[in-house]
């Protein structure tokens, strides 16, 4: 498993655009934000929550249709399953391996593009503590989509458009954590909630997925 | 170690494509599939190697000794050609041994990226994959497509020397003669009947 999660992040880093490239979007959407809705620091820190989580899920989708097309035109898929690896284990690598190229990255950018849309200072961290816990959740879930479109030429709109709503619960949960944050009122219960969708979808989507992947297999 | 199949019928995409499959393999026999292009001889193959289910009838191997190859060799171009082998190799728990360069004439090609290899020294690279992973039980699927004459050679040796010899069993799709001293199964007289496995309409008519 190991073995695969590196080669993954070597391929990342070798084929140009795994970690920059997700983060750069994230960048370029914080940044198009204050020239939409205008310069005013008041509405601006108030919508900042929600645009940089709705930031964040939109660059985790940007990368989703790679995670296993790759590997499934080149034959690589076909070969790890009838390797000695489990599906499911593969499934779990996959998701970790995209999350350390993309959510990692932007977990640890977020808070000085926080400073973009002027977060107050306080939500810094919950928006690092937010997104650390749910950005696992935005690469499994994402992971799951892949797999069930993997097949599929021009797969990536349907992939969106399955995945998107599985996103609401860690979204909500999460910008609700920030914008607590940033009013100095309590957050565990959001934030509890984020890390409970992570850890549900990590314990059930690698068996989904990795059953998904066998259908699309055959 | 012995592979024995009874009766075995595979489907393509729905369609039953061939029925009543039998035969049974010892260590160190080798079996070679012949049949036109759509026989099914791929369809066999991948129902071998367990990528899906077979429509009707039983295959019998020891587990976890299994491998298959086909026309896509798995091959990563952003990776030299020793970290293709190692990546495989660590993935079934084995290490990549210089023996392996020399069978398959990787030698000289070890740190070039796999990428900028050609057609014929990829499918090199893809086959010596197997000689790696350290299966017994081998599932090629025309293992020799866009191989010269040499490599072919190459690669009859590696099965007849690396791996029949050493008690492993192969079944092999191919159409052309790899010089093995081995039995040939053609698929044709086994071609499923238009509707066998039930796919008819005959219950509605």
């Amino acid at each position: 498993m190991i073995a695969l999660l590196l080669r993954d992040l070597r391929l990342a880093v070798r084929a140009g655009g795994g970690f920059g490239l997700g983060l750069a979007f994230f960048l370029i959407v914080v940044v198009l934000v204050p020239f939409g809705v205008g310069p005013e620091a008041e509405i601006l820190s108030r919508i900042a929550p929600g645009i940089l989580w709705v930031a964040s899920l939109l660059a985790a989708l940007l990368s989703l249709d790679r995670i296993f097309a790759l590997d499934y035109e080149d034959g690589a898929l076909a070969l790890i399953a009838t390797s000695p690896l489990p599906l499911e284990g593969a499934a779990f690598v996959k998701a970790l391996a995209h999350w350390i190229t993309t959510g990692l990255p932007l977990t640890l950018a977020a808070p000085a593009l926080g400073f973009l849309l002027n977060l107050k200072p306080e939500a810094y961290w919950f928006l690092f503590i937010s997104l650390a816990l749910g950005t696992p959740a935005l690469s499994m879930i994402g992971t799951f989509g892949a797999a069930l479109t993997v097949g599929l030429r021009r797969g990536g709109l349907l992939m969106s458009l399955l995945v998107l709503p599985l996103y609401v619960p860690t979204l909500i949960f999460g910008a609700e954590t920030v914008r607590r944050g940033a009013e100095g009122l309590t957050t565990t219960t959001p934030l509890v909630m984020v890390a409970g969708v992570t850890a549900g979808v990590f314990a059930f989507l690698p068996f989904a997925t990795a059953a998904a992947l066998r259908i699309n297999l055959r | 170690m012995e592979l024995v199949v009874t009766d075995l019928a595979c489907a393509r995409g729905g369609v039953p494509l061939i029925e009543g499959v039998n035969f049974r393999l010892k260590e160190g026999e080798a079996l070679v599939l012949r049949g036109a292009n759509g026989i099914g001889k791929t369809t066999l193959l991948r129902t071998l190697a367990g990528l899906q289910p077979p429509l009707a009838g039983m295959i019998e191997c020891t587990e976890d000794q299994s491998a298959y190859a086909s026309h896509a060799d798995g091959i990563k171009a952003q990776l030299t050609v020793r970290e293709n082998l190692e990546f495989w190799a660590s993935v079934h728990g084995t290490s990549v041994e210089a023996s392996v360069f020399e069978a398959f004439d990787l030698v000289d090609l070890r740190e070039r990226f796999a990428g900028t290899l050609s057609a014929g020294q990829k499918r090199r690279l893809g086959l010596a994959r197997l000689g790696v992973i350290g299966r017994k039980i081998l599932f090629l699927d025309e293992p020799t497509v866009s191989l010269d004459r040499f490599s072919v050679k190459l690669f009859a040796d590696f099965l007849k020397e690396q791996h029949l010899a050493m008690g492993g069993i192969a079944v092999i799709a191919t159409h052309i003669d790899l010089g093995l001293e081995a039995p040939e199964l053609d698929l044709e007289p086994f071609r499923a009947a238009y509707d066998a496995g039930g796919s008819s309409d005959e219950a509605f008519l």
